[in-house]
């Protein structure tokens, strides 16, 4: 009668979506991601001083940049984060289709900004690279196949993922963007190996890479000169290489200080490319280790949330992203100590780049959204772990 | 493995009976199927994203490992070059027969610019052109505002200008240590030398090779480290060797010619002790070879092994000790000499009318072409060519500087008897002066042939005997007549008895033909007559002697002059003590030697 009267109390159907984001989200990993992204700005108040000045803004233009794109990619992250598995997935569907046209339209609409290889569009206020959302989206899109490649009656969804990502490769080898490409297909490697890849397959696959490998060093310029550069065991002083090798040297353990860094004034990219250089240099190795500790714990949380997770597509998706994300960070890195070839990756979070931050942010934010706590069936594992 | 159906017939049959849809059933199985595989999978995936983990854990761990590694080594200053290339800047000294310091080395520094770290490119440019006026200001701008990342600027430079370029303060001006050669004599015995360079070039060191002479000759043993850096010892005189450059090119500028070259050999060793080719350069900073035109009018040009000439009437000798050798004459053998000697269309004329006949002796003395070409055809040509073959001059001579492979005697291609006899006096065989000093020490050491060398001997090398004794002291004994009462009687040194053969050859053009009024002078002398010790070689190009009523050319109005002012001056340096000649008993043979 109450209720006839007053109107009924407003129903609830399950639990209110914040507490129970707060409640599932991976509270670990949303922070270092944070604490990323102040590290990025910290370094950017550094290492995009010079650039600035000779692009004749004002000294902390980009670092304004950085925030405002940082905040938006943070916002577009925790939304993300917030939405459900299958929304993630409808949405990265869409994405993924738009990315790749975009993609596929480079070529005649995009512009290279001189450095050879075109891979950007130019919308006048900022830059949009096509790649770095394709990434995310692939990771969804070919995890959402495979997973359904696994059920019953199931598609061949392990084929057509494949044939995907060697039709992006493709492109993204042409552009050219051998870094992309790599990832790309370095993600669907991971999900084909996390969905149960027979042993056999993977080797062939370690040999084809191989393969792969040489035959771009004996065809493709661009590709040899990096690794010739790589391979030769001086490090000419005014390679990019030389000047980062050196930085880390003169950062020593506490770094020289503040703003007291070089190399921010020889590297061309130093706030991209080589920000790892420019936190050697000033904030010394202590800094360093941080950086890798979070993306450490970062991919290390993923990774242990994912292997609760019983639902395949979210495992498999979780897994791509994180490993991309884990992948760009350790190449980047690499690159800095001569561990790995040139290659020009950006450091997610940290490194400034515009788009690029917000497509991090949307990966991230996927990330987040797959490895929430869900009900796994634990007891049953129990269950049968004690049967068993 | 036994297989539980998604439609079990028991159940879809009852489901039937019961009127529900049969595929209700097939679903609900799917969906437990699906659980279940749910389950598998995940238990698979577990341990496969654990190693996942652990591999990415792993790849960071040695990323930060190594960035530690990095970070706790000391900074040092890239390196262009591996460890392994490094270049050696290490040369060995070249010294004279006493120790003297004819090269070496000298720490000096390259500037060189790394346009990156420039802080004001154009003051920076403007400078430098003020501490280095030979610089262009716009092409360092451009090069210093351009894309290179590295430009050098200027190989070599003093200390002081190195402080200067220290004063600018930009820290895009580096130095690199530099390994100069050094040759602390200037011009003397430049041709000797030759002259160095760098080779492989790096920011720290740079190889510095040998590009001519004995630098270039000796280049191996000069950089072999396994030498220790012992210098090479040359068998140069430098005091000697200044000497007579000086009086060289004092003699060039007094007779008017435009180059000259004097060779100074040991005739038992076979050492050059002092050779000179003028115009000369300086090795410290050696010019250019010529782009165009004739390489023998470079400085850089070796008159004395690269140069040669028809050396003239100086082959007389040759022809007379070879028929004295031989048996077919002795010294007071007469020779008709009427002339002038018809030989085909040729005709051989003397330059001046010495009578009817001559002694063998006075051949040489008034040196009569047509009394040498008399025993020249005497001797016959088969004869003749292995004489001169003896004595070397069919091939280059064997001195040990790189130009000296280069000075090819030009032989006739056809050897007539009309060539034997004008070679007999010199004319239709070209021979470097080189040439003509070796063949002289062999008559002057008693007919062994030694072999022309620049390093510094321990005692005689002589070689193959080429005359016998007895008639080697007639053909000195002759030369020191030419000297005594002949045509060089201006070559008399007061108690240095020297005798010698003078030689004026027409130069010929390069078409062919001869001129009228260029010649080569030459004066090859020995010392002391009686019992020689040095063969002198004065080669004069183009001289013009102008003191009298008319131009003289002839070598005893030119090169005999000089070689006989060069004597004075360097027989004391060498230690040939003056004294009193003893008579020559030139009527009385003695009976030893029949």
């Amino acid at each position: 009668m109450t209720e006839m009267v007053y109107g009924a109390v407003p129903a609830q159907h399950g639990e209110p979506i914040l507490p129970k984001w707060w409640r599932t989200i991976d509270k670990w990993s949303l922070s270092c991601v944070f604490i990323l992204f102040a590290i990025g700005l910290l370094l950017a108040l550094a290492a995009s001083a010079p650039l600035a000045e000779k692009n004749g803004f004002g000294t902390f233009h980009y670092v304004m940049r950085q925030g405002i794109f940082g905040s938006v990619a943070l916002i577009v992250m925790i939304i993300t984060s917030m939405m459900s598995a299958v929304l993630v997935r409808r949405l990265a569907v869409i994405g993924f289709l738009l990315s790749f046209i975009a993609l596929a339209l480079l070529p005649f609409l995009g512009t290279d900004f001189g450095k050879g290889a075109v891979r950007w569009y130019s919308l006048g206020f900022a830059s949009v690279q096509p790649s770095e959302f394709l990434k995310p989206a692939f990771a969804v899109v070919g995890a959402w196949m495979m997973a359904a490649s696994l059920d019953l009656n199931g598609p061949p969804g392990r084929t057509w993922s494949f044939g995907l990502c060697i039709v992006i490769v493709v492109m993204l080898a042409l552009q050219p963007d051998f870094g992309q490409a790599c990832i790309v297909l370095f993600g669907w490697g991971v999900m084909y190996f996390v969905a149960g890849a027979p042993i056999v397959l993977l080797v062939g696959m370690a040999a084809v890479t191989v393969f792969g490998g040489a035959l771009a060093y004996s065809h493709s310029d661009h590709f040899a000169r990096r690794i010739d550069g790589f391979l030769s065991a001086e490090v000419d002083p005014t390679t990019q290489l030389g000047y980062a090798t050196n930085a880390i040297r003169e950062g020593g353990l506490f770094g020289v200080g503040v703003g007291e860094g070089q190399v921010k004034w020889s590297l061309p990219d130093a706030h991209t490319d080589f920000i790892i250089a420019v936190a050697a240099e000033e904030y010394g190795l202590i800094l360093v280790l941080i950086i890798i500790l979070l993306y450490i714990s970062i991919v290390l949380r993923s990774l242990a949330r994912l292997m609760r997770e019983r639902d395949p597509f979210i495992r498999l998706a979780g897994t791509a992203l994180v490993c991309m994300f884990a992948v760009q960070a350790m190449v980047n890195m690499g690159v800095a100590v001569r561990l790995l070839p040139a290659k020009g990756m950006t450091l997610p979070f940290v490194s400034y780049g515009g788009s690029s931050v917000i497509a991090s942010g949307i990966a991230i934010g996927m990330l987040l959204a797959f490895t929430r706590k869900r009900p796994q069936g634990e007891i049953s594992d129990l269950l049968r772990g004690r049967r068993g | 493995m036994t297989r539980t159906p998604l439609r079990p017939l028991a159940r879809i049959l009852s489901a039937r009976a019961a009127g529900e849809n049969p595929n209700v059933i097939e679903r609900e199985n799917i969906r437990k199927r699906h659980e279940e595989m749910h389950d598998k999978m995940r238990q698979r995936a577990e341990g496969r994203l654990f190693l996942l983990g652990l591999f990415f854990f792993c790849a960071f761990v040695v990323v930060g490992g190594r960035m530690g590694a990095l970070a706790t080594s000391e900074p040092t200053e890239p390196r262009a070059s591996a460890p392994g290339a490094t270049i050696s800047a290490a040369r060995a000294d070249i010294v004279d027969r006493d120790g003297r310091l004819l090269a070496t080395n000298f720490e000096t520094h390259a500037l060189y610019a790394q346009p990156p770290h420039m802080v004001d490119p154009e003051a920076a440019a403007e400078k430098l052109v003020q501490i280095f006026p030979e610089l262009k200001p716009e092409r360092l701008i451009k090069d210093f505002t351009g894309t290179r990342k590295f430009v050098w600027i200027k190989r070599k430079i003093s200390p002081e200008q190195m402080q200067a370029v220290h004063e600018i303060g930009d820290p895009g001006l580096l130095f690199g240590p530099r390994d100069m050669r050094l040759y602390p004599n200037g011009r003397l015995a430049s041709h000797i030398l030759g002259g160095a360079s760098f080779g492989k070039e790096g920011v720290s060191a740079a190889e510095v090779i040998g590009v001519a002479g004995v630098e270039k000759q000796f280049d191996d043993y000069l950089l072999d480290p396994a030498n220790g850096n012992r210098p090479l010892k040359l068998a140069l005189d430098l005091p000697v060797q200044a000497a007579a450059e000086r009086v060289l090119y004092g003699g060039m500028r007094l007779m008017n010619a435009k180059g000259a070259t004097a060779i100074l050999m040991d005739v038992r060793t076979g050492e050059v002790v002092s050779l000179v080719s003028l115009p000369d350069f300086d090795p410290n900073n050696r010019p250019r070879p010529l782009t165009r035109g004739d390489q023998s009018e470079s400085p850089l040009f070796n008159r004395a092994v690269q140069g040669v000439y028809e050396l003239g009437s100086t082959f007389k000798i040759f022809t007379a000790a070879q028929a004295i050798d031989l048996g077919i004459v002795n010294r007071n053998t007469v020779i008709d000499i009427r002339g002038p000697l018809q030989w085909g269309r040729f005709r051989i004329r003397d330059f001046r009318n010495y009578g009817k006949e001559l002694t063998v002796e006075n051949i040489i003395v008034k040196s009569s072409n047509i009394g040498t070409a008399r025993l020249a055809q005497r001797i016959g040509t088969p004869r003749q060519q292995d004489f001169l073959r003896d004595l070397g001059f069919f091939k280059p001579t064997e001195f040990e500087i790189l130009e000296a492979s280069s000075g090819n005697p030009l032989l006739p291609r056809n050897w007539s008897e009309l060539s034997t006899m004008t070679i007999s006096y010199g004319h239709g065989l070209s021979a470097s002066p080189m040439h003509l000093a070796t063949a002289y020490a062999a008559i002057a050491n008693g007919g062994y042939m030694v072999k022309p060398t620049i390093l510094r001997q321990s005692g005689p090398r002589m070689g193959k005997r080429v005359l016998s004794e007895h008639s080697a002291r007639v053909a000195r004994q002759m030369l020191r007549k030419v000297v005594a009462n002949g045509t060089a009687s201006m070559g008399e040194v007061t108690g240095y008895s020297v005798g010698g053969k003078t030689g004026t050859a027409d130069k010929p053009m390069p078409r062919g033909g001869y001129y009228e009024d260029k010649v080569i002078a030459t004066f090859a002398s020995i010392f002391p007559a009686h019992d020689p010790q040095y063969v002198l070689v004065v080669t004069l190009d183009e001289p013009v002697e102008t003191s009298g009523d008319e131009p003289r050319r002839t070598a005893g109005w030119t090169a005999v002059p000089v070689a006989a002012e060069m004597i004075k001056r360097i027989a004391p340096l060498l230690g040939v003590r003056p004294g009193v000649e003893p008579a020559i008993r030139a009527d009385i043979t003695p009976a030893s030697s029949n």
